[in-house]
């Protein structure tokens, strides 16, 4: 087998003497599809910003293409969760696209014509380059995801992180999201935060629950067998408004683990 | 105005207010877009406390004010990075302690007149020359900074996450910003006084924002609009015999209503 993308091992993380994570031990080979799911505040997203390198574990390690996060930069791509805080900046699309060819470290003249082309490339690749020149702002949930999207492609990574990437799109926008999302997976990694694990049964390949603890489902297809591993997480499902809570627990988890998320 | 084009601290006065216009254009921009308002406004206070320990200490005023809101930048850019959560309170007790150190070292210097009004109001009728080479080196720093850094500060400003994802130095550039939001602000105290140095750097800004489709769209415009308001602040204060620093934010403040109510009036989506 090929040597994987991501390997975490002994990690542990705490958030103001609050521990978020515990013992995390996380294998990602190439091209897996992997989503990440887990109760509210139960650190999906603190797993994530961990492995690209925004947060340093307490103790273990993370490795991607066997380096630290910080030297392996340039083959993350990062889709983060748009909460459209910063919907009155003034910044063009195509502007937002080229941040994804960012080397940091100053410089007068930053963007070449190769990353010029890139961006171009990224933003025809999402449908959005007739867009370009529109203010970020000015686009609806949807349209802002894309080019989010085309700002993590345009570094050309091999794995892409994406934190609730469709938290802001409609239903018919999330299944051609997801769409394009398995296309890419021929080529990338992918590993997607969502709670809408009914719309990413039918694209994932493994599935992680993270609970302060982190379960791994590995399964190579989408069977009824992993699913229901899937729902084994207590996590909280909203359906039609009811929530209801799914048992069992993993075994090894505490009642006072859950509780306190 | 031309008349009063024959006195030299009336020719001073605008090349100040010309001067100032550009540093708050650069860095008003980013005080904006980054809402760090709240800690330029908290810097520019407690600023007061380096005049306090300029004139105990009897060094200049100038180097007092620069080493003292320097410092209190990097103790408020350390406590934003750090606690995120109850950073806006501890910058606001840093903001008084800072005041107060002012005041009181004041006091304690023997034969002091305090001219606790034209640090708040601005001063920019006596601005002596060599202040005018200080302000324009500053302004030389501060335009040749942030065009070397400008992409990385854009990023920064836009999704601190993302580029610190894409190796961009983000908390460097974070304290970067918040040296040069100290220096600007001590100029801008020569200006329009601390009490009006807020409304400079961020109404310009404001009204930019709205009309430009870049960082760089928005400093060009901020700095015309800053030029003019202290030059026509500065010519009704000449001509009315009135503050020129609050002349002068009165011009801005005028503006900055106009072109909320402008907003309101014309259609959603349309640009000026």
């Amino acid at each position: 087998m090929s040597s994987p993308v991501i390997k975490v091992r002994d990690l542990w993380f705490s958030y103001n003497g609050n521990p978020v994570l515990k013992d995390v031990n996380l294998t990602i080979h190439p091209r897996d599809f992997l989503a990440v799911i887990g109760p509210n505040g139960g650190g999906k997203t603190t797993l994530i910003k961990l492995m690209l390198g925004l947060l340093v574990p307490d103790r273990g390690t993370v490795r991607v293409f066997g380096h630290s996060p910080r030297v392996a930069a340039e083959s993350i791509g990062y889709v983060p969760q748009d909460i459209g805080t910063n919907n009155s900046f003034p910044i063009s699309v195509r502007d937002v696209v080229l941040m994804g060819r960012m080397r940091g470290g100053g410089g007068w003249r930053r963007f070449s014509r190769s990353d010029k082309i890139a961006a171009r490339q990224a933003l025809e690749r999402v449908e959005m380059w007739e867009y370009r020149k529109r203010r970020i702002g000015e686009l609806s949930g949807g349209q802002r995801q894309r080019v989010f999207m085309a700002r993590a492609l345009v570094g050309d990574p091999k794995i892409l992180f994406l934190d609730e990437p469709t938290a802001s799109v409609d239903q018919k926008g999330q299944t051609d999201f997801y769409a394009f999302l398995k296309q890419l997976n021929e080529d990338i990694t992918v590993v997607v935060v969502s709670h809408d694990l009914m719309v990413l049964s039918s694209y994932i390949k493994s599935v992680a629950c993270v609970s302060q603890q982190v379960f791994f489902h590995d399964a190579p297809e989408i069977t009824k067998d992993m699913l229901e591993m899937a729902y084994h997480c207590p996590v909280e499902l909203i359906a039609h408004g009811v929530p209801h809570r799914v048992l069992p627990k993993h075994s090894g988890e505490s009642d006072a683990g859950s509780a306190s998320v | 105005m031309l008349e009063a084009l024959q006195f030299e601290f009336m020719r001073n006065a605008l090349l100040a207010g010309l001067l100032a216009s550009i540093v708050c254009g650069v860095i008003g921009t980013f005080v904006v877009v980054n809402r760090i308002v709240f800690i330029s406004g908290g810097i520019a206070h407690a600023a007061y406390g380096g005049i306090g320990l300029a004139f105990f200490f009897g060094f200049s005023y100038l180097m007092g004010i620069l080493g003292f809101s320097l410092l209190v930048a990097a103790i408020m850019a350390a406590v934003s990075l750090k606690t995120r959560q109850r950073a806006d309170t501890i910058i606001g007790v840093l903001w008084a302690v800072g005041m107060a150190l002012g005041v009181i070292l004041l006091d304690l210097t023997p034969g002091y007149n305090v001219d606790l009004m034209s640090y708040l109001f601005g001063s920019i009728l006596t601005v002596p020359v060599s202040d005018l080479w200080l302000m324009l080196i500053i302004d030389g720093l501060v335009v040749v900074t942030v065009g070397y850094f400008y992409h990385d500060l854009v990023s920064l400003s836009y999704d601190e996450e993302f580029a610190q994802v894409r190796g961009v130095p983000t908390k460097i550039l974070y304290f970067l910003l918040m040296a040069m939001i100290a220096l600007s602000v001590v100029m801008i105290i020569q200006v329009v006084g601390l009490i009006l140095v807020i409304a400079l750097l961020t109404i310009p800004p404001y009204i930019s924002e709205k009309f430009s489709d870049s960082l760089l769209g928005m400093m060009f415009y901020s700095i015309l609009l800053n030029i003019f308001f202290t030059t026509v602040g500065l010519w009704l204060s000449y001509t009315f015999n009135l503050t020129s620093g609050a002349s002068i934010i009165m011009i801005a403040a005028t503006c900055f209503f106009i072109s909320i109510l402008l907003e309101r009036v014309r259609p959603k989506g349309m640009r000026i």
